[in-house]
């Protein structure tokens, strides 16, 4: 807790006591892919901010439209089939939605980067490490080349990679998916970026380069005042490194809040139902999972009801005809069920 | 469960365990090396893949033993040696007293009625152009355990009943499941040889949190109900908490901590086992807010080339000059409680 307290008065003293607009507002999204099987509602209304600095969370399962929404921001969404057909993104003032393709090139890579799941495929297997970096710095910079051995050397030690002459001669094969990921961050910090987007930046990894990689993004980017938008499944990587929430499910956002209300507090069944099947290490053996039962919707055939209707222990006959919209419960938190004031009793009901 | 109670032997391999237990199977000494070679039509060796090296353990009838580590720890080689996917380098592997490494083919076949395997990818372990209940019933054609294809359809369909699917799901094709359910179908089809030892290598790991949980708790129950005997090979180590009575930790082809499950994780001893419960996140902010997180500098060695002495020593924060030198050997620091490392003495209490 005191972390986060001093992470926020340094947020203050460092210029953001006056009140700013949010560095990243997204509202209302639509993402859709349309495909012979119907059209795909991958992302469907989704909005959350994400100020100056902070760490914000997404997490759901497989399909939830969880690196859709990332992808929507960047506007790397394959059309066809995909199309963002709603909604606004506003980063810095700007509408990322109506620029030309020429501006967003100057954004993505500059003012937001991106962090991806498999740092095997996501690097150029025929460029050195070096020409890879470069090419970031010369693009969005258009430094010397000096300059830019020079930025690519410090940009490496930053990471954590020692050695940086040798190895910015090297290929990607040349390095472990540790190393490789290191080398992501460092490609996505060469500009200085306000925005992170790191999506899935650890799955593929080891546990003890997982953490690694975890404590260095946490480091650079509170050092350097980057805000981050960490997109994962995994609910502890979520405890241990996010302020803000947003849980997802089938396309929607069901329910937001700070890590305290949501882990402490849920109010969406499926938060609490996904709380609930997650095996802890920190608990003794022996206590039986409650798995959420079923499994997720199609999303092409989603109805007029809420998408967790089928899965859902407390669903009663208004969830089947209306879609809950995402409402505050308090101090921020919201989530989008028709019965999240009764949650509590009908948890301990079902107990 | 009886676990806790059971007393050590005095090896981790020792010939016959105390307390009326019974080893179901046993494993001394195995090694697998395999070899790097170099050249196209003459090929020679050039090094060795320590995939294995020197790990000794039982499982106990009934009990679940979680074999944990990160990639290349040979944990995943240690259960196809089991398996007789691969012939081991060196040692042995006794398997209800019978010595599973000298057998010959007829009589290994046999053998393999009894041992059974879920694969970790649910896409593909299952041969995408046969119906679910060809799958299914296909050991049982091939072992001739039910002859008779009436009787043998019957016995799918209970199965799949067994692990949660309708009846009908026999006629259906892999690519028209979901990866929850293609597991489950993994699962019927081990169970199909009434086995009383499964391999369950990573069999979790593909699937999503909700439907993680869910394959967790049908393994539970299927273990309860025909008194199976898991070796749960796995590298998350919450879900291993939660399923597992004892757990070895491996790291580089070697065993460095043996314990019953509770107790290692509550009292981790070797340097790694603490680094790696260290490097896993709770779900639980204020939990996570109020633990210390140990990073582990450095990269996991090439098993080509592994450090000498204790393979461990290059990361440890605990290292000592001789570390470099000596390979630990695994001892009792208390009862059940094994561990590879000569810096740690008597039971460390956190």
């Amino acid at each position: 807790m005191s972390a986060k307290i001093k992470r926020q008065m340094l947020f203050i003293f460092c210029g953001g006591g006056k009140i700013l607009d949010s560095l990243l507002e997204i509202d209302n999204l639509r993402t859709q892919f349309f495909t012979s099987g119907g059209t795909v509602m991958a992302v469907d209304g989704v909005s959350y901010d994400v100020q100056e600095g902070e760490t914000v969370a997404v997490v759901g399962e497989s399909g939830c439209g969880k690196s859709v929404t990332a992808l929507s921001i960047m506007r790397l969404i394959p059309d066809p089939p995909g199309k963002t057909v709603g909604g606004r993104i506003r980063f810095m003032g700007k509408d990322l939605l109506s620029l030309d393709d020429e501006s967003m090139r100057q954004i993505r890579g500059r003012n937001i980067a991106m962090v991806f799941q498999e740092p095997m495929t996501s690097l150029n297997p025929v460029l050195t490490i070096g020409r890879q970096i470069s090419e970031t710095l010369e693009t969005h910079l258009g430094i010397s080349e000096e300059e830019q051995q020079k930025r690519a050397e410090e940009l490496l030690d930053m990471v954590g990679i020692a050695d940086g002459k040798r190895r910015l001669k090297q290929y990607p094969h040349h390095l472990s998916g540790g190393m490789r990921q290191r080398v992501m961050i460092a490609l996505a910090l060469a500009c200085e970026p306000k925005l992170i987007i790191a999506d899935e930046p650890t799955t593929a990894l080891d546990v003890t380069i997982q953490a690694q990689i975890l404590e260095l993004m946490k480091d650079l980017t509170h050092r350097l005042g980057v805000a981050l938008i960490v997109i994962t499944h995994n609910l502890g990587v979520v405890a241990r490194y996010a302020n803000k929430v947003n849980v997802m499910y089938a396309g929607k956002i069901v329910e937001k809040g700070t890590a305290h209300q949501v882990y402490y507090n849920p109010r969406h069944p499926y938060t609490l139902g996904l709380l609930s099947s997650v095996p802890r290490m920190d608990q003794a053996r022996g206590q039986k999972l409650v798995p959420i039962f079923g499994q997720p919707p199609d999303l092409t055939r989603l109805g007029v009801e809420c998408a967790f209707r089928p899965r859902c222990r407390f669903a009663i006959d208004r969830c089947s005809r209306e879609i809950p919209p995402l409402e505050n419960f308090a101090d921020g938190q919201q989530a989008a069920c028709w019965r999240m004031h009764e949650i509590d009793d009908l948890k301990k009901e079902t107990l | 469960m009886s676990t806790a109670s059971r007393k050590a032997s005095s090896s981790p391999a020792g010939s016959s365990p105390p307390g009326g237990q019974d080893a179901l199977l046993e494993v001394r000494h195995l090694k697998k090396y395999f070899p790097v070679t170099e050249g196209i039509f003459i090929q020679t060796e050039i090094a060795q893949v320590k995939a294995v090296d020197d790990v000794s353990f039982k499982i106990y009838r009934g009990e679940t033993l979680g074999m944990v580590g990160e990639s290349g720890c040979g944990k995943t080689t240690t259960g196809r040696c089991i398996l007789h996917l691969e012939t081991p380098t060196e040692g042995e592997i006794f398997y209800n007293g019978i010595n599973l490494t000298k057998l010959d083919r007829k009589s290994l076949n046999r053998m393999r009625e009894q041992i059974q395997v879920i694969f970790q990818d649910p896409y593909s372990s299952l041969n995408p152009r046969m119906k679910i209940g060809e799958i299914i019933s296909e050991p049982m054609r091939v072992h001739q355990i039910e002859t008779d294809k009436k009787k043998r359809n019957r016995r799918v369909h209970e199965l799949l009943e067994t692990c949660g699917l309708s009846a009908k799901m026999a006629d259906r094709y892999p690519h028209e499941m979901s990866g929850g359910q293609r597991q489950r179908v993994g699962i019927a089809r081990a169970l199909s040889m009434r086995p009383e030892f499964i391999v369950c290598d990573e069999a979790v790991s593909a699937l999503d949190v909700s439907i993680q949980a869910q394959v967790i708790n049908l393994l539970e129950d299927l273990r309860d109900e025909f008194n199976l005997t898991y070796l749960f090979i796995a590298h998350d180590l919450s879900v291993v908490r939660h399923l597992c009575h004892r757990v070895a930790v491996m790291y580089l082809g070697k065993m460095v901590e043996l314990s019953e499950c509770d107790d290692l994780y509550e009292n981790p001893t070797h340097p790694y086992t603490q680094a790696l419960l260290s490097a896993i996140p709770v779900p639980d902010p204020k939990v996570e807010d109020a633990r210390e997180h140990q990073v582990l500098k450095g990269e996991i060695p090439s098993p080509i080339n592994p450090p000498s002495g204790c393979v461990f020593h290059p990361r440890c924060p605990k290292a000592v000059q001789n570390c470099s030198r000596q390979i630990p050997e695994l001892r009792e620091i208390k009862p059940g409680h094994w561990v590879a490392c000569d810096e740690v003495s008597a039971p460390s209490i956190r």
